[in-house]
C-alpha cells in the first residue's frame, strides 16, 4: 500500500514523514523546503506500507518545479492513500487543495497540523462537523511533538481497508452545469478521474491541456467555448471563476466548522517582526546576524584547531622514530594518518558548528525574513527575493542548493540561481577560508573573502541577466510565524549533514592522502605539478599545490588537507607565504565546483551549460587569484 | 460571486502598491496574464477578501500584508496588478 503526504507548502509534511521514518527528509521553517519526494517503508498496525512525502504544492495547477513533482506523483495512479497536511491555523486557505485532492477521487484522510497555532490564533475547529461535512475522516495532529500521528497513520490505514474513495465538493449550479457539459466530452481513459480532468481544462491548466488535446483536435474548441461560456457569465476569466468557487466553499466550510473564539493574542513575534522587518533596522539585524554566526563559527573552530592538530603532529611524529620515515609502510600509514587528521582537526571544528548554527536560522524561519527584506536588491541583478534561498543554502551545500532552484518559477531564473550558488562557498570551502585564512592570516582576512565573494556572485548575476534578458513576474510567497525549533529536529538535520561528511567526504579524504603520499614516494606527483604549472606560476603558487587541486575537485577539503601533505608540514606559514595562503584559498574557493555540484548542475541546467559553468569558474578563479596576488603583494 | 464589483463601494479603486501601511482594503480584481492570476489566488487572495497591509519595505521592495491570518510578500510589481478599494 502506498501513502502520499501532501499538502500546502510548509504545512509540516516532512515533519511527520521524518516521526515515522526516521530522519530522512530535511525539514525547515519556510515554504518549499521539500523539491523531491522522499519515500520509506513505514510499519502500521502491523502492515507494511510505503508512505512519500510529496513537495508542497498550493493547488493540483503547478507553478512550479518543485509543484509539478507532487502533481505528477498525485496523477499518477499509483496512490493508495492521501493524507492531506493541513496547516489548522491556516484552515480556510488549505481546504482549497483539499477539495482539488477530494476530486482525484482516492481515499483521503485530513490532517489538522500545528493545532497549537490555531489555538493560539483563537481558532477552535469541530473535527466531527468538518468531518461530516467533507465525508472524509480528520485527525487532529501537532506533528513536532509527534501528537496524534499514531492515530493518523491508523485512520490512514482504516480508510484503505474500507477503501471508501472521497467525495468531491459541489460548486454552485452554472458551473456544475458546465463541468458535466466538459466531463461530457471526455474520454474513458484517462488516468484521472474525469470531472477534475475537467475542471483543470476549464481553469486552463497548460499541463492538462497538452496531456489531453493531442489526442483529439476538437477538444480544445470545446475547451476555450465553455470557458468562454464561464467567464462572460461571470465577468471574469474562468480560472478565476473556478478558483473563487473553491474560495467561497472554503470559507463557508470554514465557518460551519471553525469558530474564531478570540482575537489572536498580543503575539510577541509580531513586535520581533516590527524590528527584524524593520525598513532600516532589519538590514542592520540582517548583518548582525550573520557577523554573529560567523564569530561563533570561527570561535568554536579555532580552539578546536590549534590543540588537535598538535595532537596528530605528535602521533606523526612518533610515528616516523617508530617506523623510520623512509618506508612504504610509514608512507601509507603517514597518509592515512593526515587525512584522519584534516577531518577531525581542520573540517569538523568549523562545520560541526556552522551545520547547526544553519539549521537553526532556517527552523526558526529567520530565512523567508531575508527573503523580502533582499528582494529589491536580488530584482537589481535581475532576479528576485526568492532566489535568496538557494543562495543561503549554497552556504550549506551547494548540491541541495541548485536542487532548491526548482521553487523558482521561471526557467531562466532557475538557470542564473544554479550558475550563482555553485559560485557560494560551501560548509567544504568555510572550512578552507576558516582553517587556512582565519587561522593563519586573521579572522577579518576570512570576511574579505566572503564580502568579494558576495561582490562576485552579484556581478556574476548582473552580466548573466543581461545576456538572459527577462521581466521576472516578480516576487510573491509567504512569509511564516516564527517557530521555536525543537532541538531534536534541529540537531537530526545538522547530523543528517554531518553524516554525509562523515561517510562520503572523510574516507575519501583518507584515501586521497594515501594515494598522494604513495605519489609523491614514486616521484608522479611531479607529471601533475608540471601540468599544473602554468597556473600555479601565473598567481605565484608554489609547484607542488598543483596535485591539491586536482584533487579538490574531487571533493573541496581534499585540496586543503593535501595541502598540508605536499607541503610536508602543518606548519603552512613556514612553507608559504600569507600572500600565497591567500592566493590559495581564493582560488580553490572560485574555481571549478566539485564533482557532486558538476552532476546536479547537469542534471538541472543540462550538460552545455553545466560545463560552461566550469569553465567560467576556472577563468574567474584565476583572474581574482591574480587579483589576490598583486594584493597580497602591496599588504605584505 | 458572479456580480462584477467594480462600481459598487464607496472607496476609490486603486492598486495594492499604493496602499499606505496599516490600511485594510478590499480586492476588486486582479489584472495580469494566467500566471500571476493563479499565483495571487493559490496564496489565498480572491476578489472581495480584506487585506491588511503591514509594511513596505525600503527601496521599492516588496510589501506585506495580512489576509485570512497568514502574511504573504509580493513585490511592488506583482502588487501593481491587484486592484483594491479602501474597506474601512
Amino acid at each position: 500500500m502506498k501513502m502520499a503526504l501532501a499538502g500546502q507548502p510548509n504545512c509540516g509534511k516532512s515533519t511527520i514523514f521524518n516521526y515515522v521514518s526516521g530522519y530522512k527528509a530535511v525539514t525547515s521553517n519556510f515554504p518549499g523546503t521539500t523539491v523531491k519526494y522522499t519515500a520509506s517503508k513505514i510499519y502500521v498496525d502491523g502492515y507494511t506500507c510505503e508512505c512519500i512525502d510529496l513537495p508542497g504544492t498550493y493547488s493540483l495547477t503547478s507553478t512550479d518545479a518543485a509543484e509539478y513533482e507532487s502533481r505528477k506523483h498525485l496523477m499518477s495512479g499509483g496512490i493508495d492513500v492521501i493524507i492531506n497536511v493541513v496547516d489548522a491555523s491556516l484552515l480556510s486557505r488549505s481546504l482549497e487543495l483539499t477539495f482539488q485532492l477530494m476530486e482525484l477521487e482516492i481515499p483521503m484522510v485530513l490532517c489538522l497540523n500545528m493545532v497549537d497555532e490555531a489555538h493560539r490564533k483563537g481558532i477552535e475547529i469541530d473535527l466531527k462537523k468538518l468531518s461530516s461535512i467533507l465525508g472524509i475522516p480528520v485527525v487532529e495532529t501537532i506533528g513536532v511533538k509527534g501528537k496524534g500521528l499514531k492515530e493518523l497513520f491508523s485512520e490512514a490505514l482504516n480508510i484503505f481497508k474500507k477503501a471508501r474513495k472521497a467525495e468531491t465538493i459541489k460548486y454552485s449550479r452554472d458551473v456544475e452545469e458546465i463541468i458535466e457539459l466538459m466531463t461530457a466530452y471526455l474520454k474513458d481513459d484517462l488516468r484521472v478521474p474525469k470531472r477534475l480532468a475537467a475542471i483543470k481544462l476549464l481553469e486552463g491548466d497548460e499541463t492538462s491541456i497538452a496531456m489531453i488535446s493531442d489526442r483529439d483536435g476538437d477538444l480544445s474548441k470545446r475547451v476555450t467555448e465553455l470557458q468562454n461560456i464561464l467567464s462572460n457569465r461571470h465577468g471574469r476569466s474562468s480560472d478565476m471563476v473556478i478558483s473563487s468557487e473553491r474560495h467561497s466553499q472554503a470559507m463557508n466550510i470554514f465557518e460551519q466548522a471553525a469558530e474564531v473564539v478570540h482575537p489572536p493574542k498580543g503575539d510577541i513575534r509580531v513586535q520581533v517582526d516590527n524590528i527584524v522587518m524593520h525598513p532600516y533596522v532589519g538590514y542592520v539585524i540582517l548583518v548582525l546576524v550573520f557577523y554573529g554566526f560567523f564569530n561563533f563559527v570561527f570561535g568554536i573552530g579555532e580552539r578546536a584547531e590549534g590543540p588537535l592538530m598538535g595532537l596528530f603532529e605528535f602521533f606523526t611524529q612518533r610515528l616516523g622514530e617508530t617506523m623510520g620515515s623512509k618506508t612504504v609502510g610509514f608512507l601509507v600509514l603517514n597518509g592515512a594518518l593526515q587525512g584522519i587528521a584534516g577531518g577531525i582537526a581542520i573540517v569538523l571544528p568549523y562545520l560541526v558548528p556552522f551545520l547547526i548554527g544553519l539549521a537553526f536560522l532556517e527552523d526558526v524561519g529567520y530565512l523567508p525574513r531575508v527573503a523580502f527584506l533582499m528582494d529589491s536588491f536580488m530584482h537589481r541583478i535581475g532576479l528576485h527575493g526568492k532566489s535568496v534561498f538557494p543562495l543561503i543554502l549554497g552556504y550549506g551545500c551547494n548540491v541541495p542548493a541548485i536542487m532548491a532552484t526548482r521553487i523558482l518559477e521561471s526557467e531562466r531564473d532557475r538557470f542564473i540561481v544554479s550558475v550563482l550558488a555553485s559560485l557560494v562557498p560551501c560548509a567544504a570551502r568555510t572550512t578552507i577560508i576558516f582553517g587556512l585564512v582565519a587561522f593563519f592570516i586573521s579572522p577579518n582576512a576570512a570576511l574579505a573573502i566572503y564580502a568579494l565573494n558576495i561582490a562576485v556572485i552579484a556581478l556574476s548575476g548582473r552580466i548573466l541577466s543581461m545576456i538572459l534578458p527577462e521581466v521576472t513576474p516578480g516576487m510573491i510567497m509567504e512569509i511564516p510565524v516564527y517557530h521555536l525549533p525543537s532541538i531534536r529536529s534541529t540537531l537530526a538535520k545538522s547530523w543528517y549533514r554531518i553524516r554525509e561528511f562523515i561517510v562520503i567526504a572523510w574516507p575519501l579524504l583518507i584515501v586521497g592522502s594515501v594515494i598522494l603520499s604513495l605519489m609523491e614516494f614514486w616521484g608522479m606527483d611531479r607529471f601533475i605539478n608540471a601540468m599544473l604549472w602554468p597556473i600555479t606560476y601565473l598567481v605565484g603558487l608554489p609547484e607542488a599545490v598543483g596535485t591539491t587541486l586536482i584533487f579538490g575537485v574531487l571533493r573541496k577539503e581534499l585540496s586543503m588537507i593535501m595541502l598540508i601533505q605536499a607541503l610536508g608540514t602543518p606548519h603552512i606559514l613556514t612553507v608559504m607565504s600569507k600572500m600565497q595562503v591567500l592566493v590559495f584559498t581564493v582560488f580553490v574557493v572560485f574555481y571549478i565546483p566539485c564533482l557532486a555540484t558538476i552532476a546536479v548542475l547537469w542534471r538541472e541546467i543540462g550538460s552545455k551549460r553545466a560545463l560552461l559553468t566550469v569553465l567560467f569558474t576556472l577563468i574567474l578563479a584565476t583572474g581574482l587569484a591574480l587579483a589576490a596576488r598583486v594584493l597580497g603583494a602591496f599588504i605584505w | 460571486m458572479g456580480i462584477n464589483p467594480r462600481g459598487r463601494g464607496n472607496g476609490m479603486i486603486t492598486t495594492l502598491d499604493r496602499i499606505r501601511t496599516k490600511k485594510n482594503v478590499k480586492v476588486v480584481d486582479v489584472i495580469g496574464g494566467w500566471g500571476l492570476r493563479r499565483h495571487v489566488s493559490q496564496l489565498g487572495i480572491h476578489p472581495g477578501d480584506i487585506l491588511t497591509v503591514l509594511r513596505h519595505a525600503a527601496m521599492g521592495g516588496p510589501i506585506l500584508i495580512m489576509i485570512h491570518g497568514s502574511q504573504i510578500a509580493i513585490g511592488r510589481g506583482m502588487a501593481s496588478h491587484i486592484s483594491v478599494e479602501d474597506a474601512e
